[in-house]
């Protein structure tokens, strides 16, 4: 039941608003509001209590295993949250003078320099809101570059066929157009395309490494070798530092630039999607293109530079700078691993992922590389149990869900048919990998004994299988009222 | 170890089942050049313990200020219900609700999120958030500069955030998007349509500020229909909470309230803490025309197999998971938690709940303006009407008397110097619902003593 279902003409939370309607006839009558807007009218239990049932309804880390690769769903510490989360923190205006949060400030600074470390970056901004605002910086950066150098007709970008959906995007964004080469039969990028690719129109490669695939791109130095003689530069998508935090810097890959999700690596909240933050590290030769505001500690003073700071900076990218309460949960979280934890990071989520991959090889699944190492996911490919049952890695996907199990990323990268991908992290135990293990080898018999159980899975979910075409054809994206036939929209 | 499970004889079984000796065995592949032995310049971890007492002294040595500044981002009265449910692990910690059987929850949050930002805005379609106001305009120039097909310039008022328009530029830059600016009255601090109708040439929107920056009223109206008769779009820049009692974009226009086609804002008055700046959000609606250009995720209400409503992710192939380099955007992750808690934040406090919000936000910066304007020198610098927020004239330079009000543990207002050279000595002034008549009066004195302390400019 929607909140506005349970709407009641006249009740309210009276200790939520002033008690008294305020004057408000100064305002000319022709700016005004006539009819007051759709929203519930319902008692503050009514609230708590539908919140609380949704919340119910919604698989998370806190609740189940949620093994969703490239999105690193490692546990988010609560201490975290709760440092973000004091009152004078909260409270903190954006546009407040510096001197009036310097403790703030200085958490966001040593962020700053801690990324510098982990990257072996010149220098980083914490601007970028999440990690595609992260790669708009990046690729902007880069235009930036080549046009100071006269080298403004550098537009292409190149991306690996097995790249997240956000680099080409991203490409388009900043107005750059796509090349894309291919990728080998073992998972690395294919050195001949690439060669190929390159010319006197390159801006940029961007890769992710370990890549999409799940294995490291071991050919990176003539990776970056071949961009850089063409003219490019290599920008670092760091998805998938969780891999090799503490092992390998992007930097000594031969990177010019790198963003780094730290709503994965840093263990903030995804929150059903969001917020995250991207923030963006630069070689010394980017460094002056980075987006403001960046800080910057001058006599024991920090303050925030802006463009006036940084004349060649690619500028903005939102209003107050970035998503503050993020990276201040970020910061927490450093502080509690230390340089010593951020390789026992990668380790663990290595072990892991190697660990899974291991058993579910000997249970019968078909991994997409076999005979390479894990990195901290790896790939599943149920093209034979397609073929041999009839079910797909979506139904797979779905039963999981009756097993208690958040499913993997499914249908991606998009070059591996029938595919789950995989990513444990670090923060779950042996048990809770051998529990999955089972569930997935329960469900590969059931695949064969009852296929029909799998392909309608889910059965035990608050709703069964929802028929995604219909949400499509006929968008209800916005309720109408009670009665149903004013609840559709029907598009042009 | 901090947040990781492993006990030894556990490690020595998994490397076991994998078949090999040891951890480092798994990083063999990683040309022996690459390698480091691990990080250096950062600080050895520490206990929860030291950093909470480290984090609680930092945010002590703070303190808090007694803050009358606005200027895109509102402190309020937030329910201590909304983060108390935002904050439980299953809104907290889930990821995009891809597998909708299973997030129901965070879906129908969204989609209830959706409704009451199209209602509150008049618009038939929002989608689940943007970054935030900025950048959330940055994507409406796009979407319009992508609907209109012909023109790739945008009317831009500088009474629009001086902020929103920077990162319009830097967002926009790379498209070929060309942003031109118009100026506003000195005297009523609006946006004239005649100072848009002297622009020649095709547009491929205008964009409308309710309130402006200066807290002005423009003349939504007339500007709208004066966009549409050009044949550009109306994009609504908008406060949400004036929503409750000013006209919704949806609604705009003298003639025949056709109303904007895009409105776009930031979500931090509805249950955002200031935090510094962020996390905030940004929303979008739009008419139903334009929903298939909209930037972001959008969740639809459908049925199950059973005939069961349920929600879903809907309209993807505008997304960059499906459609990469020719998404509407690049946009992956938003802003989801600021969008539920927003959602619960509206929900307790009802129509008539935010109405009153909105309408003590008026009145206190009302009564704010009239006591401060009593001090000699002290004057409003436009006539035009006016919600939630006022530029003053200063008889003194702004920057030292806010250092003095600093000083008294005041966060005086925004200096419009930096921005707008020709508002030299002007001060964007607010006080929202949480300010009383005592701290109004408080605001007052000390400025009064500082005037007198401070040489006439």
């Amino acid at each position: 039941m929607l909140i506005f279902e349970q709407s009641r003409p006249g009740r309210t939370n009276s200790s939520q608003a002033p008690a008294q309607p305020a004057d408000t006839s100064d305002i000319p009558q022709q700016f005004l509001r006539l009819a007051p807007p759709l929203l519930p009218e319902v008692s503050e239990l009514d609230a708590v209590r539908h919140y609380t049932r949704l919340a119910q309804q919604t698989y998370s880390i806190d609740t189940h295993f949620y093994p969703l690769g490239s999105c690193t769903m490692k546990y988010n510490p609560r201490a975290c949250n709760a440092a973000a989360m004091l009152p004078q923190f909260l409270a903190r205006h954006p546009l407040a003078h510096p001197q009036t949060g310097q403790g703030f400030l200085a958490c966001l600074y040593e962020l700053q320099e801690i990324l510098k470390a982990v990257t072996g970056m010149a220098a980083v901004s914490l601007a970028p809101m999440a990690g595609a605002q992260g790669e708009f910086a990046g690729i902007a950066m880069i235009r930036a570059w080549h046009a100071s150098r006269g080298d403004a007709q550098r537009t292409e970008v190149i991306v690996p066929d097995a790249a997240h959906g956000t680099n080409p995007a991203t490409a388009t964004m900043c107005g750059c157009t796509l090349r894309e080469v291919r990728t080998d039969h073992d998972g690395r990028i294919n050195l001949r395309a690439l060669r190929a690719a390159v010319g006197p129109r390159t801006a940029a490669l961007m890769l992710t490494n370990p890549s999409t695939l799940g294995v490291f791109d071991t050919e990176i130095i003539e990776i970056a070798r071949i961009v850089h003689d063409a003219g490019g530069l290599m920008y670092y998508d760091g998805a998938n530092i969780n891999a090799i935090l503490g092992r390998v810097r992007p930097i000594d890959m031969g990177f010019d630039c790198v963003h780094l999700n730290l709503h994965k690596t840093f263990a903030t909240p995804h929150g059903g999607g969001g917020p995250g933050a991207g923030p963006v590290g630069a070689a010394p030769l980017l460094a002056p293109f980075l987006p403001v505001p960046m800080l910057a500690l001058e006599n024991g003073v920090y303050r925030w530079l802006d463009e006036r700071d940084c004349p060649h900076s690619i500028g903005h990218l939102s209003a107050f700078g970035g998503n503050m309460g993020v990276l201040l949960r970020a910061y927490v979280y450093a502080r509690l691993v230390g340089r010593e934890g951020m390789r026992r990071i990668a380790d663990h989520a290595t072990l892991n992922s190697n660990y899974l991959e291991a058993r579910l090889t000997r249970a019968g699944f078909e991994t997409a590389y076999p005979k390479r190492r894990a990195s901290h996911e790896f790939i599943v490919t149920l093209k034979r149990v397609k073929e041999e049952t009839g079910v797909t890695a979506w139904d797979v996907a779905k039963r999981l869900l009756d097993k208690g199990f958040h499913a993997p990323t499914m249908y991606f990268p998009l070059l591996v048919p029938e595919c789950l991908l995989i990513e444990p992290t670090e923060t779950e135990s042996k048990d809770t990998l051998d529990a999955f293990v089972a569930a997935m080898t329960e469900i590969l018999a059931e695949a064969h004994a009852h296929p029909e159980l799998v392909k309608s899975a889910p059965h035990t979910t608050p709703v069964r299988r929802l028929d995604e075409v219909r949400a499509a054809r006929e968008p209800d994206l916005v309720w109408r009222g009670a009665d149903p036939g004013r609840g559709r929209d029907t598009l042009e | 170890m901090p947040f990781i499970p492993h006990t030894g004889p556990e490690v020595r079984d998994m490397l076991a089942a994998i078949g090999v000796p040891e951890i480092e065995s798994l990083f063999d592949e990683i040309p022996r050049e690459l390698r480091i032995e691990g990080i250096s310049g950062m600080p050895a971890g520490l206990p929860e313990m030291t950093i909470a007492r480290l984090m609680t002294e930092r945010a002590e040595a703070d303190g808090r200020y007694l803050n009358f500044i606005g200027a895109g981002a509102y402190e309020h009265h937030i329910p201590a219900a909304v983060w108390q449910l935002a904050t439980r692990g299953e809104f907290y910690s889930a990821y995009t609700p891809y597998q909708a059987e299973a997030s129901q929850g965070t879906l129908q949050a969204l989609y209830e999120f959706q409704t009451m930002m199209a209602s509150l805005t008049g618009l038939d379609v929002s989608n689940a958030s943007l970054y935030d106001g900025a950048s959330a305009l940055a994507e409406a120039v796009l979407m319009a500069v992508r609907s209109h097909g012909k023109s790739r310039r945008v009317l831009m008022p500088r009474t629009v955030h001086p902020l929103y328009r920077k990162v319009v530029r830097t967002i926009t830059r790379n498209q070929r998007v060309e942003i031109v600016e118009l100026d506003y009255s000195r005297e009523s601090g609006a946006t004239s349509v005649e100072s848009a109708a002297a622009r020649s040439g095709d547009f491929a929107a205008l964009v409308i500020p309710q309130p402006n920056f200066f807290g002005v009223l423009e003349d939504a109206d007339a500007l709208t229909d004066w966009a549409h008769s050009r044949g550009a779009l109306g994009i609504g820049v908008v406060n949400p909470l004036s929503l409750a009692l000013l006209k919704p974009p949806g609604e705009w226009g003298a003639e025949h309230a056709e109303g904007a086609d895009i409105a776009v804002g930031d979500g931090q008055p509805f249950g955002a803490p200031l935090s510094g700046g962020g996390p905030y959000f940004g929303f979008m609606c739009a008419k139903q025309a334009l929903v298939r250009q909209m930037p972001g995720r959008i969740v639809g209400r459908t049925v199950d197999s059973q005939g069961r409503p349920g929600f879903c992710l809907t309209l993807q192939p505008r997304e960059q998971h499906i459609r990469r380099a020719k998404a509407t955007s690049n946009i992956c992750t938003n802003q989801s938690l600021m969008a539920i808690a927003a959602t619960i934040h509206l929900a307790l406090l009802g129509p008539r709940g935010l109405a009153r919000t909105a309408a003590q936000c008026h009145a206190n910066t009302v009564a704010l303006r009239n006591r401060l304007v009593a001090i000699p020198g002290v004057a409003p610098v436009f006539s035009g009407a006016l919600f939630h927020e006022v530029a003053l004239r200063l008889p003194a330079p702004v920057a030292p008397v806010l250092a003095r009000l600093r000083g008294e543990r005041i966060l005086g207002g925004f200096d419009l110097a930096s921005d707008y050279p020709e508002l030299a000595d002007a001060l964007l002034v607010c006080a929202t619902e949480t300010k009383t008549g005592e701290d109004i009066e408080r605001y007052a004195r000390a400025l009064e003593r500082t005037l007198e302390k401070t040489a006439p400019c």
